[in-house]
């Protein structure tokens, strides 16, 4: 492919030192980021995916420790390639020179983000003086057009405001300005409309979409909602117990998933046209990463797991160019085991209202 | 649905108003009125702030109303009651939290946590027979009497409100209030304790008031859902009629808002936007219309004529 990567991460390994003992929460993670796309992590609490970008970020807690693994970013911003080493960079360096400037971050809770005695106008230009020490003349402007650009009405008058003055949607709009506001290559998304309604669920991410075509941004979506990521994402990595179970294009993860973990989280989720008795599920509850793990993590929740997949750890299977899954039931000598019917049926009624759409 | 059946709760005009300060008051449920009938499922949605925990809250009496009525089996139970009224009320009506972290304490072990409501109302004779109740509920709701001896902490949060619900369940009541039962759970779970509660719903046919934001499972547990706004029940009606056929402009947006598992169609679609404001919808203004069967919506007359037009459909 002749895209470009922004970011690249390679065999990454993370694991917490806890008083019940040593948590691995990452355990070999690969996954790339290219220029202007979406890449969606999906998966349960538990699964990995808020490590991974903490781990991006450089911001894991005290008590994480990076194993093993690289974390590559490639800045294309003065025209020029620069390759850069995440991970070599001390706390510090990474302030200075990547968190916020570079790679910015929406957090879940916007109240929590948000410093409640300031008003916000000073929080947007807050990172920009620090950053490229602008004068306040310029940030004061540029501020102004960020929150216009956030979809705030009359942003003259909004700068002074302080965050109790506004509601759940507006402030989660007014962190996005202040992430926005260095002009980062990479913006990060970690389950940003979890705490919000439908209908402003429904507005944040068009607006990280439109924000998106108009400037270019590659972005990174953290969530747990398929929904969600069917909206807003061009490439889905599916995490597992700490590993990337699936990764793919979009399309494929939705009309052609492969891995027994997909199709349940696919078929537990209920779309508006679901009429079964029972709702599908995946028996069990996540896996608990304190436990040492002999084969596949998934094998005990896994109704279609095979002999090999409590000795063996599945490697990953490619299944197209862009599609890769990890699980056994893709070997050759593998029986042929299907998914789930009624996933299959809505797939097939997906397919038929995209080509009715497509004739229309 | 048959006209004499004898409606299980029935909330007439409920308002609850809460005072902030001498001059300000805040009106979180505004004028509301709903029917649940025995051994059915009623979900209410709304966006947060719409009132709809508020509701919850005031049909168990956490709340005293402002005004408005509250009947449940055919006794009035907004007001002051008499003992053997509350008594009956805090048998027959349980609730279930959004949190299962929060609402068990975490100093009792789950036997004690379950026999609760046995201990205050005096249901049993010797230990043995409240030890064999509370087994026999958490048989019922996917645990084994292992579980009986553990503290909530040693238990994951799908099982914990397993616990919530076994809870609630041994009282044996007629109406189980959830109050976004599922909404802190993961995806996968969250099937799981729905599967549930529609499973034991069968077996004891108790009716469920179902709070909840995230439609789409709403209307897989409902029978009928009422839609709320601003304190206001905008539009109600039994699952089919709402989701085939959502007339007022609020519940088309909210419908029109759930991302679907597609992502082809996802992408080109974008939600429908409802201004209150724009749009000149004055809720206090409005009085319900019948749509047809159990379909109710708020609105002046011109306005639901315009609504049923198709044109306004197709917006």
């Amino acid at each position: 492919m002749n895209k470009d990567k922004v970011l690249s991460i390679r065999d990454l390994s993370i694991s917490f030192q806890t008083s019940a003992g040593e948590v691995n929460a990452i355990r070999g993670v690969n996954l790339d980021l290219y220029q202007g796309e979406t890449l969606a992590i999906v998966g349960e609490s538990g699964s990995g995916k808020s490590v991974t970008v903490k781990a991006i970020m450089g911001i894991l807690s005290g008590n994480g420790k990076v194993k093993s693994g690289t974390i590559d970013f490639t800045s294309r911003k003065s025209g020029e390639e620069m390759k850069e080493e995440l991970l070599s960079f001390s706390k510090k360096e990474m302030r200075r020179r990547i968190n916020g400037r570079r790679i910015a971050m929406v957090f879940q809770d916007p109240m929590t983000s948000l410093n409640p005695t300031m008003p916000i106008g000073s929080q947007i230009m807050e990172g920009m003086r620090y950053h490229y020490k602008t004068n306040k003349k310029e940030a004061y402007e540029k501020a102004v057009k960020l929150l216009d650009l956030v979809g705030i009405t009359e942003p003259e008058k909004r700068m002074k405001s302080y965050p109790h003055q506004l509601s759940g949607g507006m402030r989660q709009r007014v962190v996005i300005a202040i992430a926005l506001s260095c002009d980062p290559e990479i913006l990060i998304c970690d389950e940003p409309t979890t705490a919000l309604d439908v209908t402003i669920q429904a507005k944040i991410l068009e607006l990280i979409k439109d924000i998106q075509k108009k400037t270019g941004i590659s972005v990174i979506y953290i969530t747990h909602d398929l929904g969600v990521v069917a909206k807003v994402a061009d490439y889905v990595a599916v995490m597992y117990a700490g590993k990337v179970v699936e990764k793919g294009l979009s399309e494929e993860i939705f009309y052609d998933p492969r891995h027994p973990y997909t199709w349940g989280l696919l078929s537990a989720m209920p779309d508006l046209d679901t009429h079964d008795e029972v709702l599908y599920t995946i028996p069990g509850s996540p896996f608990n990463l304190l436990n040492k793990t002999e084969g596949d993590a998934f094998a005990e929740r896994n109704r279609f797991a095979l002999n090999i997949d409590y000795r063996l750890e599945p490697p990953m299977f490619q299944v197209t160019e862009t599609h890769y899954a990890a699980t056994w039931l893709l070997h050759e000598n593998a029986p042929a085991v299907s998914m789930p019917e009624a996933l299959k049926d809505r797939i097939k009624r997906m397919g038929e209202e995209v080509n009715s759409l497509g004739g229309e | 649905m048959e006209e004499n059946r004898k409606p299980l709760l029935e909330v007439k005009d409920l308002k609850q108003h809460f005072k902030l300060g001498r001059k300000f008051s805040i009106k979180a449920v505004d004028g509301v009125s709903f029917r649940i009938y025995p051994g059915e499922t009623y979900g209410l949605v709304g966006e947060s702030g719409s009132g709809k925990s508020t509701i919850g809250r005031s049909v168990i009496r956490l709340y005293q109303p402002t005004s408005g009525e509250v009947w449940f089996q055919g006794t009035k139970i907004s007001g002051k009651l008499s003992p053997q009224d509350t008594k009956h009320l805090r048998t027959n009506m349980q609730m279930i939290f959004q949190d299962p972290m929060a609402c068990l304490n975490p100093r009792k072990k789950i036997l004690d946590i379950v026999a609760q409501g046995l201990d205050i109302h005096h249901m049993y004779t010797t230990t043995e027979e409240r030890a064999e109740k509370v087994y026999r509920i958490l048989d019922m709701v996917g645990l084994s009497r292992e579980h009986a001896n553990r503290y909530p902490h040693q238990f994951s949060g799908g099982q914990r409100q397993r616990i919530g619900i076994a809870r609630a369940l041994i009282m044996e009541p007629e109406l189980i209030i959830a109050d976004e039962a599922i909404s802190a759970l993961d995806v996968s779970i969250q099937a799981q304790v729905v599967n549930l509660m529609k499973e034991l719903q069968k077996q004891t046919k108790t009716a469920i008031l179902f709070i909840a934001h995230d439609l789409s499972m709403v209307k897989y547990i409902s029978d009928r859902i009422g839609v709320l706004h601003l304190g206001h029940l905008v539009e109600t009606g039994t699952t089919e009629e709402i989701f085939l056929r959502p007339i007022h402009p609020y519940t088309r947006s909210l419908l029109s808002a759930i991302p679907k598992p597609d992502p082809v169609s996802e992408r080109s679609r974008t939600a429908f936007t409802y201004d209150l404001k724009g749009m000149g919808i004055d809720y206090l203004s409005g009085t319900e219309h019948h749509v047809e069967g159990e379909h109710y919506v708020l609105g002046t007359d011109d306005e639901v004529k315009r609504w049923l037009t198709d044109d306004f459909l197709q917006q």
